[in-house]
């Protein structure tokens, strides 16, 4: 007796992944499915891929996709079957991944991450079985069925106004640029058959050479939940399905587009290293600083754009070069929103415990409402520095030392209003003794590389430090 | 070398120095600075990064990268991480090392921006489908995100398996110096992944067991495997009087605020403690049966209505614990929480 069909070394022997019935598949009678899993085992086996193949297998009729080729194999959660494919591709720049996507699960579901993929232009070949209805749900309507065609959740038929029209997703795939192939075949009849191999060949022969991403529709037939019998259903592709669903290669950029691997890399920690900018030591020859409290808690606050956040940053900055535990924290609430920063930066010899600055021993208010709203919290020996350029008067309940700082004024002097914050800067150093001039004109000179604004910014802080004298 | 960084960007940073290989993620703020810093620094090093259509594809992403046997990372904040639930479910299921960053901000709904504690549940109690844990590591300052960060991708090749670092808005947006150095990693072989050896061909990934028995078997293994991380990996940092007269109790932000909160205490005669659990999963329940004695009064502090003091009243059966939290993105004072203690000492006695 001659051998009619011989199984493709693609698929397993004995199909052990398979609970029971080892022998046979979980298809139905007649199902698409089966010859489309045929051709591609037949692919793999005549293009040599089977070791670089990974098969991401979808929820649907092809969940056990897994359990008939022997190839690394993983099953996505509902609809998600591209991103898992993403994530697969992008560690294995080497492979041939292959998406299983069934209509429920590409085309509702998962249509996102379908189309993402597809716009991305990963390396990887989706195949989607559209057989315009949920197999293994029960029948219900997906968004492949057909107008009119009922299904268990269109008893009376697919209306359009209350179901939609139904989606061409091989043409919707074509439209965007990063697909290189973009095609619908069948697999109902030996003809169709035959120009499936032919298409299927060609996304498959993409993903060896790495191409991008392939798209192939797949008319099937699903004899179970159409009605009908399987000769019915593959006459039912021809005559009707196709009607809707023209078979063709929508989109084909295969041979003029050239390989794309994307990059995968471990790296040594030396390299990281550089990545950061870290040097070797953090000996910088800083002396620790004299505080003036044990832990110092400054609270700086006014308008968004003076700089209030980057102030705080330097103060922060300066500190831990010169060994000092630091915590800087950013205010948060609706004041953001109205255009009042602030932020909490505490400066200590000892691990910190809170970051938040409820009294602050030094509080900086460029502006009138910051003044007002955390002046009063500063105690008898804190500090309160506010911008005499922008308060005129000042509350009456302040216990802490008061200093007024024409701020903006030094700025502007100095050449630019926004400096503000350095002239800032220079006064709370001299104020606290926390940084020397020296120390500050280091930082400035680290900081601003530009020698116009590094001016100014010298400028700036010697106004402020000269104010505080 | 020292570092001056976001909590955000330390989890980053931390996570470069595990090698880790690929970071999928979406924009969510308060958490968006760890996919600033993840672009930064990835891509010139030729390491994966992709910006995810979706928070529902970039766990599916990190779920394909896992599979594939890479160190992967995705992080979000309350919303996002209530769309990556189902995602963490499977990486549950399938026992795929990953991990995760919550960091918590204002909920239920849109919420606002601002720091919370509340998506305890969500992330210690499971959040997605199915019978299934995942490690939760919690830190309290910018320095312990980065050295967390590199232990969450140690902890997930060991026993495969998601892991979370759980921060918020504050420990998130807040800068401290971090102190970068190469750090031993123990990254596990993986023969179970999918590569492109003919090895793998036959490695299969799923969390899909069809046969009841099979099924039940694989829970089994599952929930052996949670005995032991219970057994080995709970951990919680003690500070304070030996002998206390209080013991108080929180996690991240809150627990190092209530650092500050037993020196005052110690300051006004009140001999406080504080046991901050640095894990949520496994809970540190020993450590509260071991420190807390009868009649000591415990006050357990949150960015919530009430979650994390759940399990410090299982830990703790028969114990009267005193709850008390702040929410809506406020941080309480220290003398409110000092306020707090000494009533509860009051009531002791
Ligand atoms: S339900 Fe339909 S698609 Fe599913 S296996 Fe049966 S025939 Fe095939």
């Amino acid at each position: 007796m001659t051998k009619v069909y011989e199984k493709s070394p693609a698929f397993f022997d004995t199909f052990t992944r398979k609970p029971s019935m080892q022998k046979t598949t979980h298809y139905c009678p007649g199902c698409g499915h089966g010859t489309l899993n045929k051709i591609i085992a037949d692919l793999i086996a005549e293009l040599g891929i089977q070791d670089q193949t990974i098969f991401v297998g979808p929820v649907g009729c092809g969940v056990f996709i897994y359990y008939y080729y022997e190839s690394a194999s993983v099953s996505a959660p509902h609809g998600r079957a591209s991103a898992v494919a993403t994530g697969v591709s992008r560690a294995n720049p080497d492979s041939v991944t292959i998406s299983y996507q069934g209509d429920g699960d590409l085309a509702a579901i998962g249509t996102s991450n379908a189309i993402h993929a597809a716009n991305r232009g990963e390396n990887m070949i989706v195949f989607f079985v559209n057989n315009n209805i949920y197999g293994m749900t029960g029948g219900q309507l997906a968004p492949t069925t057909l107008i009119d065609q009922t299904s268990t959740t269109s008893p009376s038929g697919r209306s359009i106004l209350n179901d939609g029209f139904p989606l061409r997703m091989a043409e919707m795939v074509a439209g965007l640029e990063a697909p290189v192939l973009s095609a619908r075949v069948a697999v109902n009849t030996p003809k169709n058959v035959r120009q499936a191999i032919k298409v299927i060949r060609k996304g498959l022969e993409a993903q060896r050479d790495k191409k991008g991403y392939a798209f192939i529709e797949v008319l099937s037939q699903c004899p179970t939940n159409w009605k009908k019998d399987p000769k019915e259903a593959c006459e039912w592709i021809d005559d009707v399905v196709c009607q809707q669903y023209p078979l063709g290669v929508m989109k084909d950029i295969v041979e003029e587009h050239p390989s794309q691997k994307r990059k995968c890399e471990r790296v040594e920690f030396d390299a990281i290293a550089e990545q950061l900018n870290l040097t070797t030591s953090d000996e910088n020859g800083f002396q620790p600083i004299e505080l003036i409290e044990d832990e110092v808690r400054f609270k700086f606050a006014g308008f968004g754009g003076q700089g209030i956040l980057s102030l705080g940053m330097m103060v922060s900055q300066l500190s831990m070069e010169r060994h000092m535990e630091v915590t800087w924290l950013p205010s948060y609430g609706p004041e953001m929103r109205g255009g009042v920063a602030n932020c909490s930066v505490v400066v200590s010899k000892e691990a910190i415990g809170s970051p938040v600055v409820d009294q602050p021993n030094v509080l900086v208010a460029l502006n009138r409402p910051s003044l007002e709203k955390f002046g009063p919290l500063v105690p008898e020996d804190g500090l309160i520095i506010y911008n005499s350029s922008l308060v005129d008067t000042v509350p009456e309940n302040l216990k802490g030392k008061v200093y007024a700082l024409p701020a903006t004024d030094l700025a502007s002097e100095a050449g630019n209003v926004k400096a503000a914050n350095v002239v800032v800067l220079g006064f709370v150093a001299q104020k606290t003794g926390m940084f020397s001039q020296a120390d500050l004109e280091t930082f400035l000179a680290e900081t601003f590389k530009k020698p116009a604004l590094l001016e100014l910014n010298l400028k700036a802080v010697k106004a402020g430090w000269s104010a505080a004298e | 070398m020292k570092k001056l960084v976001k909590g955000n960007e330390a989890v980053v940073i931390g996570a470069l120095v595990a090698g880790c290989d690929a970071y999928y993620g979406y924009p969510i703020t308060p958490a968006s600075e760890i996919a600033h810093a993840a672009s930064e620094y990835f891509l010139p090093l030729n390491k994966v990064f992709v910006q995810a259509e979706c928070e529902i594809g970039a766990v599916n992403m990190v779920f394909g990268a896992a599979s594939s046997g890479q160190r992967v990372m995705t992080a979000s904040s309350g919303p996002g991480i209530s769309l990556k639930m189902e995602g963490i479910s499977y990486l549950a299921g399938a026992e795929l090392p990953s991990v995760i960053v919550d960091v918590q901000r204002v909920g239920p709904g849109l919420g606002n921006i601002g720091p919370e504690q509340s998506d305890y549940f969500q992330v210690v109690k499971g959040g997605g489908h199915g019978d299934y844990r995942a490690i939760v590591l919690a830190p309290a300052s910018v320095e312990e995100t980065y050295h967390m960060a590199i232990k969450a991708f140690d902890l997930a090749d060991k026993w495969r398996s998601p892991v979370f670092i759980l921060t918020d808005a504050t420990l998130g947006q807040m800068m401290e110096p971090i102190d970068i150095k190469e750090e031993p990693t123990h990254r596990s072989d993986k023969p179970w992944a999918l590569d492109t050896t003919p090895e793998s061909n036959d490695n299969l990934v799923t969390s899909i067991y069809l046969d009841f028995d099979d099924m039940e078997e694989h829970i089994n293994k599952l929930h052996a495997k949670y005995a032991k991380i219970t057994e080995e990996e709970a951990q919680a940092e003690i500070y304070g009087a030996d002998v206390p007269d209080i013991v108080l109790t929180g996690y991240g932000i809150t627990g190092r605020m209530l650092r500050s909160v037993v020196d005052k205490l110690n300051e006004i005669g009140i001999d406080a403690a504080l046991i901050r659990p640095q894990t949520l999963w496994p809970f540190p329940s020993k450590t509260y049966q071991e420190i807390v004695k009868p009649g000591v009064p415990v006050l357990s502090v949150e960015l919530s209505c009430g979650q994390f003091v759940e399990d410090v009243r299982l830990s703790l059966p028969g114990h009267k614990v005193t709850h008390y939290g702040r929410v809506g993105g406020n941080l309480p004072e220290l003398d409110e929480l000092v306020a707090q203690a000494e009533k509860c000492v009051q009531e002791a006695k």
